[in-house]
């Protein structure tokens, strides 16, 4: 497998912290290495947000996302951001509700209503960092879906399994693997 | 039977601290230290232990050494300016000879400065904050599992050597997640304070090693002060005693340098330039160095992991050889471990220098452009 | 030849002690090692903990375990023993500056969290190791070395200000008062929870010289006519307060300890039910 390097960002409260360290996790679970970091400002909620997760077979030394092969962008402002400099063979994934910026002309980028499917589908809209994880992880063909799920149950607050899991495979459906 | 987890550095820290039998620790929220205390209030008390969250980092310094009157193995964890205002009462601990651990995970400064970014600007702090000439031990990891190995090493020698320990790590690994190999707890060597089991031994006789045995609490009834003591540990006026008692001090990591002074080096066989770098830094030079030598440069790293006492020794070994004709220091400050390397390697070979102040961390093309320079 | 008291609980290889000829920490001293001779407690299960001052130094005379520690933080470190050791008595001795200043915010959040502490304040209105500068009990108007024109600063009560920051047990005793004083400390130490014992002591040689009150026999003979106990003071008007100290027991409640209630989180935490 070739290091993949993968960049999440949205605003601060939507999760996206938490779908790198699953994402991370699965990855760990299936075999791979992976290391997991954020940056970050001082707001709790709001402000933007930037989560990285590096997967190889190999060893990870630098920790940082240099060269992302993937972006998610939940929000304009990190879309906006994010899209700028990548190289043409990243692999971009929008929330269908944002426009795309030029600088996204002729990439590879998947529109993905993450964010109405955790509102209106799943019926929680802070379930989006699930559906994301799970789309993701259908675009990438990261782990199987087993693993994954099994990394989202050991990090998610008890009592939330069930909404989680139907998030995490609404979030499947819309992504072709 | 172990296992790999993912884990963060700063969870990864309390996790070695509870193995190495850590059962005590009194801290205050900093960033970005915090989940450092958050973790060590889930996990102390299913062990035993007791965490408690005290008014400020002065009196997290202060509980955590009373708990380690007692016999207590006892931690603390901070950042740049609660370090600062621990400083002091590590000084009391260097003069009592109590073992105790500080973690320092060091963000951006100076003051507040950026406090969610990476820096590595206390390291000279590490090695002079408190006054007075006292010892220093500090160790500094560049992974999720050193964070907890390490963890371990700066209880045993804290233990050994009857000092205060400095985990000096960074915002880098300290919010890193990755996996850690979890050993089996029988597998952990653990080391203890050894103990005057016999009533003849004053408080402060040390042994060869410089070291004094410890007295257990409720036994004996001895006294511990700050001010200059005698071996008794009552307080003296006398220049002869405090001499000899500061040198002892001294005495017990310089003579023991060896057995405190871990280092890690790649490739040096035929480099003729070296990287030296610590703590966080270390990914990024690894990095640049596996680039370099694949693009066929000469070129190696050298890691000191326990950044005090300095691996002075060694440096000077691979300076002064003769394939080595420059060393570069990476770190993320304006110039404190280049100070330490200009003052060791002298004229053995050139030193060039990246540093970084801007809380963003080097990469490791900024290290592989220095490599290239002089080629 | 000393006393059967002075033989088992000061370190007599360790006198003389540094405090001034007339000095009430002496006194204080005493009381305290009487305190702990009348409650019979075993001196390996006792510690004493100090900061820096000339108070502090007692901790070096007494025979207990004792830990002479930086300024300011006895309570801190107090603490740190206390939580690791609850079977221990503990016991610290600080002065006015140590305790009120320096240290303010260690005595207010440990009276808060109600940790079983016995805390003995030796009051000396002066920083006397550091040669006679006004300390946050001085009385307005009084003199000291950094006070030339007389101090405008408004002095603490510390008994006060530990009750008011959650202390179950406060209490005044002075230098002169020594069996009322003793009774206090006694008290102090069997109350379960934090306690607060503040001592009038006197201070000749800084004090009492630069303010012109005399040596140890007039300031003790002041603690003799102007002391009145609680119980009378509570049925005397303000204005017949004005210019007396009021000493006895001043505060007592009952309210949970930390370190019994650390316990229940240990308990929680390991799964234990019941």
């Amino acid at each position: 497998m070739a290091k993949m390097e993968l960049r999440l960002t949205g605003s601060g409260g939507q999760g996206v912290i938490l779908a790198t360290i699953i994402l991370a996790e699965a990855a760990l679970s299936g075999g791979k290495n992976a290391v997991q970091s954020q940056s970050y400002g001082p707001e709790a909620r709001g402000g933007m947000c930037k989560a990285e997760v590096i997967v190889s077979d190999e060893q990870i030394w630098f920790t940082k996302v240099q060269k992302p092969t993937f972006l998610l962008a939940l929000t304009q402002d990190s879309l906006e951001k994010y899209s700028k400099g990548l190289d043409r063979d990243c692999l971009v994934m929008a929330d269908s509700s944002l426009d795309l910026p030029e600088s996204l002309k002729g990439m590879k980028v998947l529109q993905v209503p993450i964010l109405e499917t955790a509102r209106d589908v799943v019926g929680k809209s802070f379930t989006a960092n699930i559906v994301a994880v799970a789309a993701i992880n259908s675009a990438l063909c990261l782990v199987p879906f087993e693993v994954l799920k099994e990394s989202v149950m050991h990090r998610i607050p008890k009592g939330t399994e069930a909404i989680n899991l139907k998030a995490l495979e609404e979030g499947a459906k819309l992504v072709r693997s | 039977m172990s296992k790999k987890v993912l884990m963060q550095g700063n969870e990864a820290v309390v996790e070695g601290a509870i193995a190495a039998g850590m059962r005590f620790y009194a801290g205050y929220p900093i960033t970005p230290s915090t989940e450092i205390a958050e973790q060590s209030s889930v996990r102390l008390p299913q062990v035993g232990g007791t965490f408690i969250q005290m008014e400020d980092e002065i009196s997290s310094m202060a509980a955590v050494i009373g708990a380690a009157v007692t016999g207590a193995k006892a931690m603390t964890a901070t950042s740049g300016p609660g370090f600062s205002l621990k400083q002091e009462n590590i000084g009391y601990a260097c003069i009592t000879e109590i073992p105790c651990v500080i973690v320092d995970v060091q963000r951006s400064g100076p003051s507040t400065g950026l406090p969610t970014s990476p820096s590595q600007g206390d390291v000279m702090q590490a090695r002079w904050g408190t006054h007075g000439d006292h010892p220093v031990i500090a160790i500094s990891p560049a992974s999720v599992s050193e964070c907890y190995f390490l963890a371990i090493r700066c209880f045993n020698l804290s233990e050994k050597y009857r000092t205060p320990v400095i985990l000096l790590m960074d915002e880098i690994v300290g919010h890193l997640r990755e996996g850690v190999e979890i050993p089996d707890h029988l597998d952990i060597e653990v080391v203890d304070r050894r103990l005057h089991t016999d009533k003849g031994h004053m408080p402060y006789e040390a042994d060869e090693k410089g070291v004094p045995g410890w007295h257990l609490c409720g036994i004996g009834r001895y006294n511990i002060t700050g001010l200059s003591h005698d071996v008794s540990g009552f307080p003296t006026n006398s220049n002869e005693v405090t001499d000899k008692l500061v040198r002892r001090l001294m005495g017990k990591i310089q003579n023991n340098a060896d057995d405190i002074i871990e280092v890690q080096e790649e490739y040096l066989d035929d480099a003729e330039t070296v990287v030296l770098c610590y703590g966080g830094t270390t990914r990024a030079a690894m990095s640049a160095v596996l680039e370099a030598r694949a693009a066929g440069y000469k070129v190696g790293m050298f890691r000191p992991i326990t950044v005090w006492p300095f691996p002075e020794k060694r440096l000077k070994e691979i300076s002064s050889g003769k394939k080595v004709k420059r060393i570069i220091v990476a770190e993320h400050n304006f110039g404190q471990i280049v100070l330490e390397a200009e003052r060791i390697v002298k004229n053995d070979c050139k030193i060039d220098f990246i540093g970084k102040v801007d809380g963003t961390v080097i990469t490791p093309g900024e290290i592989l452009e220095k490599i290239k320079e002089a080629e | 030849m000393p006393s059967k008291l002075i033989e088992k609980y000061i370190r007599e290889d360790h006198l003389p002690h540094i405090w001034c000829p007339g000095c009430g920490h002496g006194i204080l001293m005493r009381d305290v090692a009487e305190a702990v001779s009348e409650l019979d407690l075993d001196q390996e299960k006792v510690f004493l903990i100090s900061g820096i001052g000339c108070s502090s130094r007692a901790a070096g005379y007494m025979d207990f375990n004792t830990l002479h520690t930086t300024h300011g933080r006895a309570i801190a470190f107090a603490e740190g023993v206390k939580l690791a050791r609850p079977d221990l008595n503990v016991l610290v001795i600080a002065g006015d500056g140590d305790i009120a200043a320096i240290g303010g915010n260690h005595l207010i959040h440990a009276a808060r969290r109600n940790i079983d502490i016995t805390v003995v304040v030796f009051n000396n209105d002066i920083y006397g190791m550091t040669g006679g500068q006004f300390s946050p009990t001085t009385p307005t108007g009084d003199f000291a070395t950094t006070a030339p024109y007389g101090n405008i600063d408004r002095p603490f009560d510390i008994a006060k200000l530990a009750e008011a920051s959650g202390a179950t047990y406060t209490a005044r005793g002075t230098a002169y008062h020594a069996q009322l004083t003793i009774k206090l400390i006694k008290e102090g130490i069997l109350h379960r929870g934090f306690s607060l014992i503040e001592c009038a002591s006197v201070c000749p040689t800084y004090y009492g010289r630069k303010n012109k009150k005399g040596g140890s026999v007039e300031l003790m003979t002041w603690q003799k006519d102007n002391c009145v106990l609680s119980e009378k003071a509570a049925k005397m008007t303000k204005e017949e307060l004005e210019g007396k100290l009021v000493i006895g027991k001043l505060s007592e409640t009952d309210l949970p300890e930390y370190t019994d209630e650390y316990k229940k989180i240990i308990d929680k935490a390991r799964g234990y039910h019941g």
